[in-house]
């Protein structure tokens, strides 16, 4: 299984994580490893086979359409990193 | 006397006024801070905590209003969230989370009255097998420190095991409730997905991910699991199933029980001193009246390779919710709004959690989903059913936990795969959602422990604590301490 460099730093584009370029080499050989061994999967025979998503394969269960959560932004927030008038901050995004 | 007892005599007694539950916590509080450190088994202590809880319990035993663990201490993998305690997931990027709210497995513990002694330490958000992956440094095996405690619930299985806790919870995705129980010589099991809540629990690979106890009894598995277990409509998938006594058939004899023997456990890959410590396990069983039978689980070489898909694939979308906006960490400088996830991200995730965040996000993304992730939930499937036939022909089926001892810290932190194939063995009861626990059975290389694994079908929980209560009674693995942690002489 070969992953080169650009298809590293889209990966981690795409996962919103920062990668310096030393840290690319070495987690591009560790991800190469990775799905060497997982490669060992195309050669199951898996015609016919429904996939499994869950074990038991329960049902979701629907409730009642109605509000449940109580009111509990102040202590939501507490923990927040930045936040102002009940609002959460970050970035401008829309100059 | 106290460190060394069963939640049985601890609940006897409590109840005989013997001992009060400040006491008890006074006492296991004190052995963490003599012995504790050592080990790095816990990550937050906080005594006033703990004795506060401890003095509740006291006053609802005087009121002979006590539950089976009112003034019991436990310890919690610190993936459960609890309120007003830190919850940290080994994480720089929950480091200083103090939760709003408690996990339903915290609830329950403190409905029952059980005392918290503290949150224990286990690999960055439960991804590792060995309990090195931890922003507060690897946990240390009481049996040699030099060693790994197993993970990822490592924290947790070296405190029961150390004696600095009678009981602990933990959490199994991969195997890191047996695995580390194995390796640090204690009792641990987890039951069948759906059982226990997974509200509050932080999430790894939802549809794997299944809470789980440690102790050094099986019969104390027992009670904790009468605790833990029941539905929970905060968690999709928790299961909704008339009460049962986990501990309804401890006493029955093993006579007649049929155990599988996986061909493909006992072949190459195990060590010699694991196997030999798991064959004269056998041989005691079948003493005690069990028969064994070979079996075949012919897909379970695709154990690790389908989990090392599914798992993360479904931790990439997991962990997307740590943005550094809502909660937790927060990088320091950033040029705009996707610079501020990126560096958050990358600072405050450990190597192991970034690249599987990072094969997660390969093989969901466009042109690879159908290759590996529906690929994998085929094999997932396939396996399900080998231990279906395989329980046509068995009740149980054993083998061992770990394909080796506890490994040198250090001694695989290099190549993430070789750590991988430390779980070959519990893995599968993940992927198929099946009850599964480890208990002592001896010693290997250097005086390590070897843990034994019983695998059951759905809700056998029962039968498995069963089996493991009978062996217990005939040998004494489960009684022994590490050296320089045995527990104090009676006054």
């Amino acid at each position: 299984m070969s992953l080169n460099a650009d298809e590293v730093r889209r990966i981690a584009r795409l996962a919103r994580l920062a990668l310096t370029e030393g840290e690319l080499a070495a987690m591009q050989q560790e991800l190469e490893g990775i799905l060497g061994l997982v490669a060992q999967l195309r050669a199951a025979d898996t015609a016919g086979v429904e996939p499994m998503a869950h074990a038991q394969d329960v049902t979701l269960r629907l409730r009642e359409d109605v509000i449940t959560e109580t009111d509990q932004r102040e202590r939501f927030q507490a923990i927040a990193p930045e936040v102002e008038a009940g609002l959460y901050l970050v970035p401008k995004v829309v100059e | 006397m106290i460190s060394g007892a069963s939640l049985t005599e601890l609940r006897a007694a409590l109840d005989a006024r013997r001992v009060s539950s400040v006491e008890l916590a006074r006492a296991f509080l004190a052995r963490i801070d003599r012995l504790g450190a050592q080990l790095n088994a816990f990550i937050t202590v906080d005594p006033e905590r703990t004795l506060a809880q401890a003095r509740a319990a006291d006053e609802r035993i005087a009121r002979g209003a006590a539950g089976p663990l009112t003034g019991i201490p436990v310890a919690h993998k610190d993936i459960f969230c609890a309120r007003g305690w830190r919850t940290t997931c080994a994480s720089r990027m929950l480091a200083d989370f103090v939760s709003p709210y408690d996990a339903r497995v915290i609830e329950a513990f403190d409905e029952a009255g059980a005392v918290v002694l503290g949150k224990t330490n286990m690999d960055e958000f439960a991804m590792g097998s060995s309990s090195e992956n931890s922003h507060f440094g690897p946990v240390r095996n009481p049996w040699d420190p030099a060693c790994v405690a197993g993970g990822s619930s490592g924290g947790s299985a070296a405190a029961v095991a150390a004696r600095l806790a009678p009981c602990a919870t933990g959490t199994d995705t991969g195997g890191s409730v047996r695995q580390p129980a194995a390796l640090c010589g204690v009792a641990g099991i987890k039951p069948t997905y759906g059982l226990v809540s997974r509200y509050g629990m932080v999430a790894f690979a939802s549809s794997l991910d299944q809470g789980g106890v440690f102790a050094r009894y099986a019969r104390d598995l027992a009670l904790l699991l009468n605790v833990i277990v029941g539905f929970d409509p905060r968690d999709s998938t928790s299961l909704e199933r008339p009460r049962e006594d986990y501990a309804r058939e401890l006493e029955r004899p093993l006579s007649g029980l049929r155990i599988g023997l996986p061909r493909e456990y006992f072949g190459p890959g195990m060590d010699g001193d694991v196997r030999e410590a798991v064959e004269a396990a056998l041989a005691a069983l079948r003493r005690l009246g069990a028969v064994t039978v070979e079996i075949g689980l012919p897909n379970s070489r695709l154990a690790v390779p389908a989990y090392y898909v599914i798992a993360p694939a479904e931790a990439s979308s997991n962990l997307a919710r740590f943005d550094g906006v809502r909660y937790g960490y927060r990088a320091a400088d950033y040029e705009d709004l996707t610079d501020m996830y990126c560096k958050t991200r990358a600072q405050g995730f450990g190597p192991e959690v970034r690249r599987r965040i990072l094969v997660g996000t390969y093989v969901l993304s466009h042109g690879y989903y159908d290759a590996y992730y529906l690929q994998a939930q085929r094999v997932r499937r396939l396996i399900a059913q080998d231990f279906a036939s395989a329980f046509r022909e068995c009740d149980l089926i054993v083998g061992p936990t770990s394909p080796t001892v506890a490994f040198a810290i250090g001694a695989k932190t290099t190549d993430p795969v070789t750590m991988y194939l430390s779980d070959i063995y519990t893995i599968a009861a993940n992927l198929a959602g099946l009850p599964a626990m480890s208990i002592p059975c001896g010693f290997g290389r250097g005086g390590l422990p070897v843990g034994l694994q019983a695998v059951g079908p759905y809700f056998s929980e029962a039968r498995l604590l069963n089996l493991a209560h009978q062996y217990q009674g005939v040998t004494d693995w489960h009684l022994r301490a590490p050296r320089g942690f045995e527990p104090e002489r009676p006054e």
